[in-house]
């Protein structure tokens, strides 16, 4: 069986789709995190897939490369507000922090 | 002097005292004596002018009949309103007696209005007054007249209440202006029946059209009715029976406005009215007036007899003498009853300023005595005045000789010619007029009475009183205008011949004017042969009375105009009743003289000598006393009758007003207040429910979104995607 697009756009789905579940259903903050990595990852997937299979080339490097580092500086600026959130309410529960509704 | 000049004049003579109004209204009572000053300067200045014209009218045109001017006033639609003014031999002879009279009552209360709180005031009112009096004088239409008829009722309604702070003299001040109202309400209604039938005021043109046989509403009646509803006014203004009730009320006024207006001048207007427009009144007409006259002369001097305040006297007696000029008039006396007038103006002013004169002195005496509670007018507290105030009882003694007929007085002259046009008028008519020259000549003889009971009591014998003997001489400016009205009594200016007045001047200057009304309504003795004719071709036998208005209005106005000039100008024209009257005279003087001459005695029987005694006839008589005494209970019964049934209307009305219209306004308001609860029971209900209901219905939709809104990112997370999705499900 030869491995072809399709594959890695499932693939890349399922990644997105697990990393949307990890961010909707966990309670942890970090857990959120993770699977807001988790889609960035499924994106970059797609980058490299396109890059292969639909021409993009090297486009699809340098944007997969660049969405890596978006995501060091997003994970950087991230913990830096769950610290803030931790320093506030001791805890960095999602379903705990709904100060945004008032 | 030029016509032109002369009507400028007039209208100078005519504002003149309007200045004095106007400076003196708006002084305050601090300047005093100044306004006095004032006035009466300017009073001198009026007088000077009005003696030129008058002595221009009589002298240079005195075959004129009348000098005068019309112009349009205003428009109302097609309906021109025209006035003027006019001089003829009347009018300038009423100019000097106003004028004349004005400026000595200006001059008198100089001293008798001295510190008065409201001195300025006072001359302000005598100039409106003297105004007022000169536009009647030089009125040539009926709407002037009636403006300054009005006017001269609001300077007499002012200076009788001039003290009110005395509730009487308010009162009074208001029974005379509502007393007047009654009498002019007839004019008016003359004056509209008139205006409505001849489309003008002007004296000539309503003239003309009565001469040229056109009748208001084709209707002798109505001319009738014209005529007395203008006399009407006659009659308040000229305070006759049954209106003459104010005039004795308004002596509350002070006494040189008595003797101005109440006696010499206003109440003269009337008079000069009825002179006036005497060429259109119906034989009817004249005979109501006579009557009227007759009745106000005779009740009047039963009135005066008893009464003891000596301006009251004087009132009745004024009133009396007013009734003598009416009945003159009624008679067909044209010019004895204005000659009346103007003599009887001279000496009442005079009997009223002497009269201000012994109270002002009795008023010092009170003042030196600190007595501030007897009457100074009773005539009981006099008393042997004529050693203290020698100049006021001689002119005092002889105006009333000339109030009372006797021979080298004027009055004699003017009351001699009434009786015998009384009896000479009664002898043309016949039958009941006969009562006409029996109570003249019974009134006449109770004037002599009761003026001489007046001049006794209250000058003669011992002072009476403390007061009496302590009172003294006015000065100069009280004593002149009292010499001054007197001399103005003798005989001399009116006739050389003291027994016989018809040869003189004034019979000569006021000619009586012939009738226009049509020859079938009016005595044929005032009527020339020539009118007679005349008037026959339109309007002669009864037969042709129906189609006469038709005819006359067929006719060219041309000759009817002519017709008027005829009748108005009046020139040598001698009529039957001036025959008769002449026939009459020698009678007529014997008889008054008698009657006067046994007036006078028996006054003096009864009050000087005492050989009869007073309270011996009082008690006899005490019915007819009492009687007299309570004025013939006249205000009594006006009070039970006219008054209670104003009253009543009143009453009635206001009965009416609480229960039906108040009635009306509650029950609108109570249904107002019932559609107002409902209103707010609907405002309560539906349209607050609706508001409330918009308002809860968007709160719950808030509170339902707003749990929406839980703060959790990933509530939001979770909607964004499903939005998402259902974006996605329906574009692709």
């Amino acid at each position: 069986m030869e491995i072809g697009l399709t594959h890695y756009l499932v693939i890349s789905a399922l990644l997105f789709t697990l990393g949307l579940f990890g961010i909707v259903s966990r309670k942890h903050s970090i857990m959120v995190l993770m699977g807001l990595e988790l889609i960035l990852n499924a994106a970059n997937i797609n980058f490299i897939a396109f890059a292969k299979f639909g021409g993009m080339n090297i486009d699809g490097h340098i944007a997969a490369i660049f969405v890596i580092i978006l995501a060091a500086a997003e994970a950087a600026v991230a913990l830096a507000i769950l610290l803030n959130i931790y320093q506030h309410f001791r805890h960095v529960n999602m379903d705990e922090v709904d100060s945004l509704k008032e | 002097m030029a016509k032109d000049t002369l009507l400028l004049l007039s209208i100078i003579i005519l504002f003149t005292p309007l200045s004095s109004f106007l400076i003196n209204a708006f002084r305050s009572h601090r300047s005093g004596r100044i306004s006095g000053v004032i006035g009466t300067s300017i009073l001198f200045v009026d007088m000077i002018l009005a003696m030129i014209v008058a002595f221009s009218k009589l002298v240079t045109y005195s075959d004129v009949n009348i000098i005068q001017t019309r112009f349009e006033w205003f428009s109302i639609g097609s309906t021109n309103i025209v006035i003027g003014f006019g001089i003829d031999n009347i009018a300038a002879i009423m100019l000097l007696v106003v004028t004349v009279i004005s400026f000595l009552v200006h001059l008198f209360s100089f001293i008798y209005m001295e510190g008065d709180r409201r001195f300025p005031k006072f001359y302000a009112y005598l100039g409106l007054f003297t105004f007022s009096m000169l536009g009647i004088v030089m009125a040539n239409n009926f709407l002037m007249m009636y403006v300054f008829w009005e006017l001269v009722g609001i300077s007499s309604y002012l200076l009788i209440g001039f003290w009110y702070e005395k509730k009487s003299a308010s009162d009074a001040g208001k029974k005379a202006f509502i007393t007047n109202r009654i009498g002019d309400l007839g004019f008016f209604a003359g004056i509209m029946i008139l205006f409505m039938t001849y489309g003008s005021f002007m004296f000539d043109d309503i003239f003309a059209g009565i001469a040229s046989g056109k009748l208001p509403f084709d209707n002798p009646t109505m001319l009738t009715l014209a005529g007395i509803g203008i006399f009407m006014g006659a009659m308040g203004k000229s305070a006759q029976w049954p209106l003459h009730v104010w005039l004795p009320d308004a002596m509350e006024g002070p006494t040189p406005v008595s003797a101005l207006i109440h006696a010499a001048t206003m109440v003269a207007a009337g008079v000069y009215l009825v002179a006036k427009v005497f060429v259109m009144f119906t034989a009817d007409a004249l005979t109501f007036i006579a009557v009227i006259g007759t009745i106000t002369a005779f009740v009047s001097a039963t009135i005066a007899i008893t009464q003891t305040d000596f301006k009251k006297v004087l009132a009745y007696s004024t009133v009396s003498q007013l009734g003598f000029m009416i009945m003159s008039l009624g008679t067909g006396g044209y010019t004895n009853g204005f000659f009346h007038l103007v003599t009887h103006a001279w000496f009442k002013a005079a009997l009223f300023l002497a009269a201000g004169s012994v109270i002002h002195a009795m008023h010092h005496a009170m003042h030196h005595l600190h007595d501030h509670h007897s009457d100074p007018q009773d005539i009981n507290n006099m008393g042997g005045l004529r050693k203290k105030m020698p100049w006021t009882y001689f002119t005092f003694l002889f105006v009333t000789l000339a109030l009372s007929g006797i021979p080298l007085t004027s009055g004699f002259l003017s009351k001699d010619g009434i009786l015998a046009g009384t009896l000479a008028w009664a002898n043309l008519t016949g039958g009941w007029h006969w009562i006409v020259p029996v109570l003249g000549f019974t009134a006449a003889g109770m004037t002599a009475f009761y003026m001489f009971r007046l001049t006794i009591v209250a000058f003669h014998g011992e002072s009476k009183t403390e007061i009496a003997s302590h009172t003294k001489e006015n000065p100069i400016q009280i004593v002149l205008p009292l010499v001054v009205l007197s001399v103005l009594s003798v005989w001399f200016f009116y006739s050389p011949n003291p027994i016989d007045a018809t040869k003189g001047w004034f019979h000569k200057m006021v000619v009586q004017p012939e009738s226009a009304v049509p020859a079938a309504y009016q005595w044929d003795f005032l009527l020339s042969e020539t009118h007679a004719v005349a008037t026959d071709v339109h309007a002669g036998s009864p037969a042709h009375e129906a189609a006469a208005p038709a005819i006359a209005e067929s006719h060219n106005t041309t000759p009817a105009a002519e017709h008027a000039a005829a009748h108005t100008s009046g020139h040598g024209y001698i009529n039957k009743f001036q025959e008769e009257v002449h026939h009459f005279h020698y009678t007529a003087m014997l008889l008054s003289l008698l009657i006067a001459g046994s007036g006078i005695l028996l006054a003096f029987l009864i009050y000087q000598y005492k050989i009869v005694s007073a309270d011996n006839l009082e008690r006899r008589f005490k019915r007819l006393h009492t009687f007299s005494l309570n004025k013939w209970y006249f205000d009594e019964l006006y009070n039970a009758t006219i008054i209670a049934l104003i009253m009543a209307i009143a009453k009635g009305k206001a009965l009416f007003d609480g229960y039906i219209i108040d009635g009306m306004v509650n029950l609108s308001a109570k249904v107002t207040r019932i559609a107002g609860q409902v209103i707010g029971v609907f405002d309560n209900v539906v349209i607050d429910g609706a508001v409330n209901l918009t308002a809860n219905v968007t709160g719950y939709m808030g509170a339902g979104l707003r749990k929406l809104q839980t703060g959790r990112i990933q509530s939001y997370v979770v909607m964004a995607i499903v939005g998402l999705l259902i974006l996605i499900y329906f574009f692709y």
